[in-house]
């Protein structure tokens, strides 16, 4: 009987083993998911800037194949051509709190696919959507923005600090500053 | 016996299939032959002592011993017989342990025997297609493809192994034995054909999702075939002939696809998938997946993930009229 008992627990406790769902197939219907968003609280006439966000973030920031593919393409698409491995380079650094356009989801998502001034180039039409939310997600790691259990447990290259799951939790500050190298000369 | 001859019989029928275009047993070169020779070895005299040990088992199951005899007695002459028979058997056992150990030997120092060959390839495993660089002193003649060799027939070929992301492994069993090809280190093998034909390939180390998607082929021909066809990859990629064909690349060349892919002869430069410079000449895309045919072309970018789930090309955004001339453009890449 207690055997039982314990057979039938071990059993249910099985059920609550649920693997991770790993989207593959992107949606080849929508072109891209909604995003407006407003990086001042200042705008013409009474009400404050509309914003829209899709809240599409949670199901990639939290899904650790999405981050990983997103670190693989953070290279193959030569990310760390100008950000290097997150410290930043000729780009601001990703993995500090500073964000200068906002460290959101939607608003990495939004550098990616509009470009910024002096340097950012807009990859939009040239990343599909659903790459660019992984790469977004992938950068939001590198700070720790994620779930401890979703973020990357080990690089591929040589890093001199230890890999984004063991890094301490991040947060985010907006405001920061563009690096001198990226400023117009005055 | 009834039952047991259906399922014998059964376990006999994938033996049929030992003379495929990919069977360790279908040696075409001499590093697999030797290998096949050494398999046929072992089988024999394995298959030998087996049966003889059997046959003595049986004979000694089937004596049988006087019922009332003393089992402490000892007899002189027994004594001497039996350790006749032991000594012989030991003796029998260490000279097959010992020869077979020769003959590997022997038979690896064939298959690593360095010989001078005048072509060397870079065959790079990634996640889930080979990378095929055909190596040349002038650098002009120098390219990349992808999935499919080709070799002259007769000579040696140096084939350099490297990974770019996990472990794989580089088989073609009717060339020659497995090979891994390891992240950050270079592995060294030599393929030979001895006969024309198609050998097909397959990575032989789990390499993730797609592992069993990940094949190649070698086509091994006669030396002006292989010129002629080398001379064609070398080259740049044909200017599109008609109107469709034109609209086809000025879609690739205005989408994601140049972000991964090249096309040598266009501004399309990405390094990280598959060269398409030529991709309508080789016999199959996705590795192996499917049979390069215009119709599998556009399944293949409309739908990469129903084909194979997880590879790395993502879902593109097209329209669908502009699908047909993507795939006419790119299946006419001869």
């Amino acid at each position: 009987m207690r055997r039982l008992l314990v057979m039938s627990l071990t059993a249910l406790a099985l059920a609550a083993c649920e693997r991770e769902d790993r989207e593959y197939r992107a949606n080849p219907v929508t072109s891209e998911t909604n995003e407006k968003i407003a990086l001042s609280p200042l705008s013409a006439g009474p009400s404050g800037p509309t914003e829209q966000r899709s809240g599409l973030g949670k199901e990639y920031e939290e899904n650790a194949y999405h981050i990983s593919q997103g670190q693989r393409l953070y290279v193959w698409f030569n990310c760390n051509g100008c950000h290097a491995n997150g410290g930043g380079d000729s780009g601001p650094a990703l993995m500090d709190d500073r964000w200068i356009y906002g460290g959101q989801i939607g608003n990495i998502v939004q550098t990616i696919r509009e470009g910024r001034p002096n340097g950012m180039p807009s990859f939009r039409g040239k990343i599909p959507d659903d790459q660019i939310w992984q790469i977004a997600a992938y950068i939001r790691s590198m700070g720790r923005n994620v779930p401890k259990a979703a973020a990357p447990g080990r690089k591929d290259d040589l890093s001199p600090g230890p890999a984004e799951q063991r890094r301490p939790p991040g947060e985010v500050i907006d405001g920061g500053q563009t690096p001198p190298s990226a400023q117009m000369p005055q | 016996m009834r039952r047991l001859s259906p399922a014998l019989l059964l376990l006999c029928l994938p033996l049929g299939g030992c003379q495929d275009w990919q069977s360790v047993l279908n040696a075409q070169g001499p590093a697999a032959s030797s290998l096949a020779r050494m398999f046929w070895i072992f089988v024999a005299v394995l298959a030998t002592v087996w049966a003889l040990t059997m046959i003595a088992l049986l004979l000694s199951l089937r004596r049988r011993r006087p019922f009332d005899a003393d089992p402490l007695a000892t007899n002189p002459a027994t004594e001497r017989r039996m350790t006749i028979t032991i000594s012989v058997a030991v003796g029998l056992t260490l000279l097959t342990v010992i020869s077979l150990t020769g003959l590997s030997y022997a038979a690896q120092k064939a298959l690593f025997a360095h010989k001078d060959g005048s072509l060397t390839l870079l065959v790079t495993g990634q996640q889930w297609w080979w990378k095929i660089t055909y190596e040349d002193s002038q650098p002009n003649r120098v390219f990349t493809t992808a999935n499919e060799i080709h070799i002259p027939v007769g000579e040696p070929v140096l084939v350099k192994l490297e990974s770019s992301d996990v472990i794989h492994s580089f088989w073609i069993p009717s060339l020659t034995g497995k090979m891994d090809a390891i992240t950050g280190r270079q592995n060294q093998l030599q393929i030979q054909a001895d006969r024309p034909g198609i050998y097909r390939g397959q990575c032989a180390e789990y390499c993730g999702l797609q592992h069993a998607h990940m094949a190649l082929l070698v086509v091994a021909e006669n030396k002006e075939d292989f010129e002629r066809w080398r001379e064609q990859q070398i080259s740049s990629a044909i200017s599109p002939g008609d109107e469709e064909r034109q609209r086809g690349m000025e879609i690739f060349l205005s989408k994601p696809c140049i972000m991964c892919h090249q096309i040598r002869g266009t501004d399309a430069g990405g390094k990280i998938a598959p060269d398409l410079t030529h991709v309508g000449s080789r016999r199959t895309i996705g590795a192996g997946t499917l049979e390069t045919t215009r119709g599998n072309i556009a399944a293949w970018i409309v739908d990469p993930h129903g084909v194979k789930p997880g590879v790395n090309m993502p879902t593109i955004q097209l329209e669908p009229s502009e699908v047909q001339p993507l795939a006419s453009y790119l299946e006419g890449l001869k």
